[in-house]
């Protein structure tokens, strides 16, 4: 594999729980500008694989590398000032605050760093953060809904939200843990619109979806993961015709 | 809930919460509160909430030992007193930067935990402080007596200027006597200031993050932030709110005791945060004035006056009422305290101004019933 392309490498990990090994012996290189999906069965360690990534879990061995930055050991928001940002698979959000100020906020974070002591400047000349915020907003089709409070959101909203504030902080990387799951049909295909526009913008992705539709419209790689294992790995061409990857498809439950 | 930030607002309740305050003493006067010395207390005890609010309501953060820091105010306000100057103005500089240095070392200890961990550490610190200044301490604190000013204090500076003081000396600003309605303007301006600062932080950048931590402090991890800083700034900002206002208490007397670093001084700010509104801007500060005014005038009941209050019933029925009645003045007026405090989190968990918003959201419906729609948007 050409080596120089790869962003992303996730060296010889395994995360054990008590007995249970959730992931074993995974090795996953994401080469920059792809679309890298994973997929795989419930419980197949996928959520955790992400956790691993941005620091929230660490690895029982083994280590990631982005960028030639060793990310293990670091904490979460040292990985993400490093251009790594996070859609969860239950949302992540600031619930008591409005839809704007949601996606201010980690805009602050990518301008002013891990802690500034801003206290005397007032939020209201913060035009700068604000209107980028609101462009955010318009892109993922919620400017309307700014002043809201998140936790009114809709479902598909919060995730949409959610989005909206990994995007404006203009990731290298970007994590998306099931951003259709739970999603009507009307709001998975406006997800995925978005997602393809976003696609053009050169980020590097890694997306875990059961949706094969939403898989196979976007990826350029696919990893199959099951019971903490890559048991394949390609082209969506060529997993798709995996006889491993349609035995675990049809005993797992997805 | 209204989110855009109009500064305008913002302007308009710095100057009504100004004049609210300056104005005190004539619309307090028919409710038996318009004395200086009342007055003084309703002053350093809203900045006393208005700071602890900062760490609470912003940051979600409860402590339980911010008397702490008040009591050390208080005992370094009346050292400068002693040693330099009875001048307030470097007493309360002193008291900020101390009460400031203390926070930032039982913050950063406490602040390792979060949750109810947080909440005790934070009491066992204050309990520790307290019993530091109560036994072990003495020569610093004067024990259980309490640190007070004598004619001999050596007053380095107002010695040094040929300052001398017959009487009992009492602390001053720039030679005037900070006693009566001096000392009542000279805390109210402090409140105002408090009030001022207060409202700048809440409407920053660093405010939000404050609320980003109280509202999700693992997003905030995963979205760049260093949190602990953040609550450690919180912490350390309401340390030095409460060492102000400790100062503040020791100007306008100039006795500082460990009494007020105990528990009970802790959660009774908790409670005014509580009762006023939790995370409001003006909650904490009118809850502050609600339970020193009770507390005044319910203290000061005995059963004589209640015995005058019920004489109207016949003789067994009035004695029955005194001595029921009498279990919630006096010293047991704190029996009243915790019954209201029970009603307003069981009927009102938002405090008064909740109660407040309640009743302007009431008006507002049966005036433009059209308004009702943006309150509620639909999924
Ligand atoms: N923090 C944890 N502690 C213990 N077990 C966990 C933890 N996180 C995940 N697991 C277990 O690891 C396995 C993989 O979980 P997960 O990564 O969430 O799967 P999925 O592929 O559905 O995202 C599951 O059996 C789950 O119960
Ligand atoms: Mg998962």
């Amino acid at each position: 594999m050409a080596n120089s392309n790869v962003v992303l490498h996730v060296a010889d990990v395994h995360k054990r729980f008590g007995g249970l090994h959730a992931l074993a012996d995974i090795d996953l290189q994401v080469e920059e500008g792809q679309t890298h999906a994973i997929i795989g069965p419930n419980g197949a360690g996928k959520s955790t694989l992400l956790n691993v990534i941005i620091g929230k879990l660490a690895p029982t061995s083994g280590q990631v590398v982005f960028d030639g930055a060793i990310l293990t050991g670091r904490k979460p928001y040292q990985i993400n000032q490093l251009g790594i940002a996070r859609v969860f698979q239950t949302p992540e959000i600031f619930a008591d605050l409005s839809v704007l100020h949601n996606v201010m906020i980690p805009a602050f974070a990518k301008r002013d760093g891990t802690f500034t002591l801003n206290m005397l400047r007032s939020l209201d000349s913060e035009t700068g953060i604000r209107q980028e915020a609101e462009h955010m907003l318009e892109d993922v089709g919620m400017l309307n809904r700014k002043d809201m409070q998140a936790a009114s959101l809709s479902r598909g909203d919060k995730r949409r939200m959610e989005l909206a504030m990994c995007l404006i902080q203009h990731p290298r990387l970007l994590l998306l843990d099931e951003p259709t799951a739970g999603m009507s049909r009307h709001d998975t295909n406006t997800t995925i619109e978005l997602l393809k526009k976003i696609k053009s913008r050169g980020m590097t992705k890694v997306i875990i979806e059961h949706d094969m539709h939403v898989v196979f419209s976007l990826a350029d790689k696919i990893s199959v993961l099951a019971q903490g294992r890559i048991i394949a790995d390609g082209t969506p061409d060529e997993v798709r015709g995996n006889p491993k990857v349609q035995e675990a498809y049809l005993g797992g439950t997805h | 809930m209204p989110t855009t930030f109009m500064s305008r607002n913002d302007l308009l309740l710095f100057l009504g919460f100004t004049i609210v305050v300056l104005a005190m003493p004539i619309w307090l006067a028919p409710f038996g509160a318009g004395y200086p010395d009342l007055l003084q207390r309703f002053m350093i005890y809203g900045i006393f909430a208005v700071g602890f609010n900062i760490l609470f309501g912003l940051t979600g953060y409860l402590s339980f030992g911010h008397a702490a820091f008040f009591g050390v105010g208080s005992y370094t306000a009346v050292w400068s007193f002693k040693l330099l100057t009875l001048d307030a103005i470097p007493a309360m500089v002193f008291a900020v930067i101390v009460s400031a240095l203390f926070a930032l070392v039982i913050g950063f200890l406490c602040l390792r935990r979060s949750g109810i961990y947080f909440s005790i550490l934070t009491l066992a610190f204050a309990q520790m402080s307290y019993n530091l200044a109560y036994s072990v301490l003495t020569p610093i604190t004067n024990g259980e007596t309490g640190l007070q000013l004598t004619l001999n204090d050596p007053r380095v500076l107002d010695a040094a200027i040929g300052q001398t003081f017959v009487g009992q000396p009492v602390p001053t600003l720039f030679g005037q006597q900070l006693s009566g309605y001096a000392g009542f303007y000279f805390c109210a301006g402090f409140l105002i200031l408090a009030f001022f600062f207060a409202q700048r932080i809440t409407g920053s950048p660093f405010g939000m993050m404050l609320k980003s931590i109280k509202s999700n402090q693992t997003r905030m991890q995963f979205t760049g932030f260093n949190t602990r800083p953040y609550a450690l700034s919180a912490f350390v900002i309401s340390g030095m709110y409460a060492g102000l206002a400790g100062a503040l208490l020791a100007v306008t007397d100039p006795l500082a005791g460990a009494e007020r670093m105990q528990w009970t001084a802790s959660g009774e700010v908790v409670l005014m945060t509580i009762l006023g509104g939790v995370g409001t801007l003006v909650g904490p500060v009118i809850g502050a004035w609600i339970i020193k005014y009770f507390e005044n005038i319910l203290s000061a009941l005995n059963d004589n006056i209640l015995a005058r209050f019920w004489s109207f019933l016949p003789d067994g029925m009035a004695d029955f009422m005194v001595t029921v009645t009498s279990k919630f003045v006096g010293d047991g007026w704190h029996l009243t305290l915790g019954l209201l405090f029970v009603i307003i989190v069981i009927f009102l968990p938002g405090g008064i101004m909740e109660g407040v918003r309640r009743i302007a959201a009431a008006v507002r419906r049966s005036g433009t019933p059209a308004a009702k729609t943006q309150t509620q948007p639909a999924e």
